[in-house]
């Protein structure tokens, strides 16, 4: 018989984890009721499946790896939807290739680089496709994309152009302090994240493209704790990260009201299945594994720094590790190679990418000089650690800064931030 | 941020190729310029591949015909998420004085179709923007949240109409409604925060009600996160203490044996600002807290022990002199 004591998903008490509808049922809670039958019978079959295989839950890298560098050449025609991410699908692809710790040959980076190349506009930042208009989201893929690349050789980082890409930037922001996604498009915090994002990577932050924009952010934290899209919105996942990573790469900090936010992303993770939702009373989904999991590196590095330091954990975030490693490992790995939303969803890049960088935070505990290592399952399942703000391996961010860190602010930017 | 489904391509039987359409035949499609030794190369459909050739010979052409403008009804439905679509088509619609009531039916049919995509929300907003016309906007975005009660582009579709057109009158009936389906309708709850924030504001006589109105709520189901965080949403800007109510709520649901974990954070909250208003009693007060958390990190929110324990932490060694919350 296995030894099933290790995990919190076969635990005795398991059952009393069920979603308490106190006699209420609404659409709400039939919804989540449904799901957690279905991670339920996940966490079953499992349990069965340790007594042949104790060394479960196993993380499937090979098939993975196999999803992944299919999609990094090729897509089926139900990719049309995606394309004008193209530049995303590169980094989702790339950088669940960087955690597997698989290794790009030259000529395909060069490839890849060159690719990501005919996406950039004239005028400056990249487009979701070649020939297509520059938008901020593809932006962020496309330089966070050559960061990887840049392990294999930097000279991949000559692709952009630099000075185009301030004054793209600048064109995007807005009297409030945020940025349109595109000529005539959007405003909201997404652009906020991706263009404070690539211009701290590529040193071209200056005061005149950081002014005001923490003053945004500052707006879109709600009462609940987390960040919104847009001031007034209801808190969210994807948000928040873009939200507090933002106000980390400004120094702004002091801006976010931290204990609120803590509370609001300890309380997304769920009861029974262990992953996280992305907003108050809605279902898990795994790629909110990366985007409410690296809040608590983020809010832990923050606090370091503050006099609160001696009672932060020198072994643990402030999640539970263990039970997020538990629903990627066995309820989001799809049969065929790549992870899912939860049990049930067809696979993509997007949440590969995200329940890996999930797994990944869930994994590894640094803070400061001190590191832990929690492993669910096979010891093979450890995956490279990433730096949370960029959601890039450490060595990735290194070889920006190593690159862009001697490079001169574009001319016509007078003073840096 | 990545909602499209990539198990059903859509395929239209009816479609016509170029070489069949006389209309075209002055333009000289632009095939796509991957390079060399492309990567991630969608298979296109034969279809795809033609709209887009034909998309992109009349963006470099600036062309603003009503062919052009019936391409982009092509191009956006084989992708509805291509930006660079959405724009040329406005850039179209404004150039050749297009009905903009018929547009927003159209774009109408592509939401219902699409209601979790950027692009076409961006599209109707600058549409109604243009047309200074809101009377459509309550109904639909109704219709679109019966399907999905959360979605988040339609509400906030709605914040930017009710903020732009000043129809903040009926908010609060349509939300209260809502709420009685759906208790734990998250974003119906932020939404009443949205309306009595940017109306009334939270005055002494509003959080009395809305005290009420949520506690009415939580009585009904204590374990429903969403009417707890309003609750103290409500308080936001002030002290739970300066509405002594709270704390007294919290202990009569204690006392019924309801343990509901959002109820417990709730009275350690209360604890917390008694501690940070210096009042009386401070060692009992803090040992109740901390008493509290570990309730929370060892019986009724195990999930969450390291939270609960790092609170306990941080109370005993601000208030307390001994610093032992961790048991
Ligand atoms: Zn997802």
């Amino acid at each position: 018989m296995a030894d099933t004591s290790r995990f919190r998903c076969l635990s005795p008490l398991f059952q009393s984890l069920l979603f308490k509808d106190d006699d209420c049922p609404t659409n709400t809670s039939i919804e989540q009721k449904a799901v957690e039958e279905s991670v339920l019978k996940c966490y079953r079959t499992f349990r069965s499946s340790l007594d042949i295989y104790p060394d479960m839950p196993f993380l499937d890298r090979e098939m993975h790896t196999d999803f992944l560098t299919k999609g990094l050449q090729t897509l089926s025609s139900s990719y049309e939807c995606l394309d004008s991410s193209r530049p995303w699908l590169c980094y989702w692809i790339l950088h669940s290739l960087e955690l597997l710790e698989v290794i790009i040959p030259e000529e395909r980076a060069l490839a890849i680089a060159n690719f990501l190349g005919k996406c950039q506009d004239p005028e400056g930042g990249f487009g979701g496709g070649p020939m297509q208009f520059p938008h901020l989201a593809p932006t962020y893929a496309a330089v966070n994309a050559l960061c990887i690349l840049a392990n294999v050789t930097n000279k991949v980082f000559d692709v952009i152009n630099r000075e185009k890409l301030y004054n793209y930037l600048m064109r995007m922001k807005t009297k409030e302090g945020a940025f349109k996604m595109h000529d005539g498009g959007e405003v909201d915090i997404r652009g906020v994240y991706c263009a404070v994002s690539v211009a701290r990577l590529t040193n071209i932050l200056t005061k005149e493209l950081s002014d005001g924009v923490a003053d945004f952010i500052t707006r879109c934290q709600t009462y609940e704790g987390g960040f919104s899209g847009y001031p007034g919105l209801e808190a969210h996942g994807g948000y928040t990260f873009c939200g507090i990573a933002a106000l980390v790469l400004l120094n702004h900090t002091e801006r976010c009201d931290l204990r609120s936010l803590l509370r609001w992303t300890a309380n997304r993770q769920t009861q029974l299945e262990g992953g996280f939702q992305g907003r108050t009373n809605k279902l898990v989904d795994g790629c909110y594994s990366f985007w409410q999991g690296a809040t608590f590196p983020i809010v832990h590095m923050i606090m370091c720094t503050d006099d609160d330091d001696q009672n932060l954990s020198a072994e643990r975030w402030m999640f539970h590790q263990e039970a997020l490693q538990e629903y990627i490992l066995i309820c989001c790995q799809h049969s065929h190679g790549g992870l899912i939303d939860k049990p049930g969803k067809a696979r993509d890049h997007y949440h590969t990418c995200y329940c890996l960088s999930g797994l990944s935070v869930a994994q590894h505990f640094i803070g400061g000089s001190l590191s832990n290592e929690i492993i669910i399952g096979n010891p093979q399942n450890r995956l490279r650690p990433v730096q949370p703000v960029y959601n890039l391996s450490l060595d990735s961010v290194m070889m920006a800064q190593k690159y862009f860190g001697s490079l001169k602010l574009p001319s016509g930017a007078a003073n840096k931030c | 941020m990545s909602e499209c489904n990539v198990d059903d391509a859509a395929s239209n039987e009816a479609w016509v190729p170029f070489k069949d359409r006389p209309e075209w035949r002055d333009l000289k499609p632009i095939p796509q310029d991957d390079g060399p030794d492309p990567v991630v190369q969608i298979a296109y459909s034969e279809q795809f591949r033609e709209v887009y050739d034909y998309f992109r010979a009349i963006i470099a052409a600036d062309e603003k015909s009503e062919r052009a403008l019936s391409l982009t009804k092509e191009a956006a439905e084989l992708n509805p998420a291509n930006y660079s679509v959405w724009n040329y088509r406005r850039n179209i619609l404004q150039e050749l004085n297009k009905d903009l009531k018929e547009e927003l039916k159209y774009i109408s049919q592509v939401i219902e179709d699409n209601p979790k995509n950027y692009q076409v929300w961006h599209h109707r907003r600058v549409i109604v923007e243009w047309l200074e016309d809101v009377t459509d906007e309550l109904k639909f975005t109704e219709k679109i949240l019966k399907e999905d009660a959360k979605n988040y582009h339609a509400w906030q579709h709605r914040q930017w109409c009710i903020q732009q057109f000043s129809l903040w009158d009926q908010e609060l009936d349509y939300v209260d409604r809502l709420l009685k389906e759906d208790l734990r309708n998250n974003s119906a709850w932020n939404q009443r925060h949205f309306i009595i924030k940017n109306t009334t504001g939270y005055t002494d006589e509003i959080i009395k009600k809305e005290l009420k109105y949520s506690q009415d709520f939580i009585r009904k189901a204590p374990n429903n996160e969403s009417a707890w965080n309003y609750m103290k949403g409500v308080l936001q800007e002030r002290k739970l203490f300066d509405f002594p109510g709270v704390l007294e709520f919290c202990h009569e649901l204690y006392s019924k044996q309801i343990r509901s974990p959002f109820l417990i954070a709730c009275m350690i909250d209360c604890y917390e600002e008694m501690l940070e208003l210096g009042k009386p009693k401070k060692e009992e007060t803090l040992q109740k807290a901390t008493q509290l958390c570990n309730e929370l990190a060892e019986e009724h929110d195990t999930l969450r022990r390291e939270y609960w324990q790092y609170i306990a932490r941080s109370l005993a060694s601000k208030y307390g002199a001994d610093v032992s919350g961790d048991s």
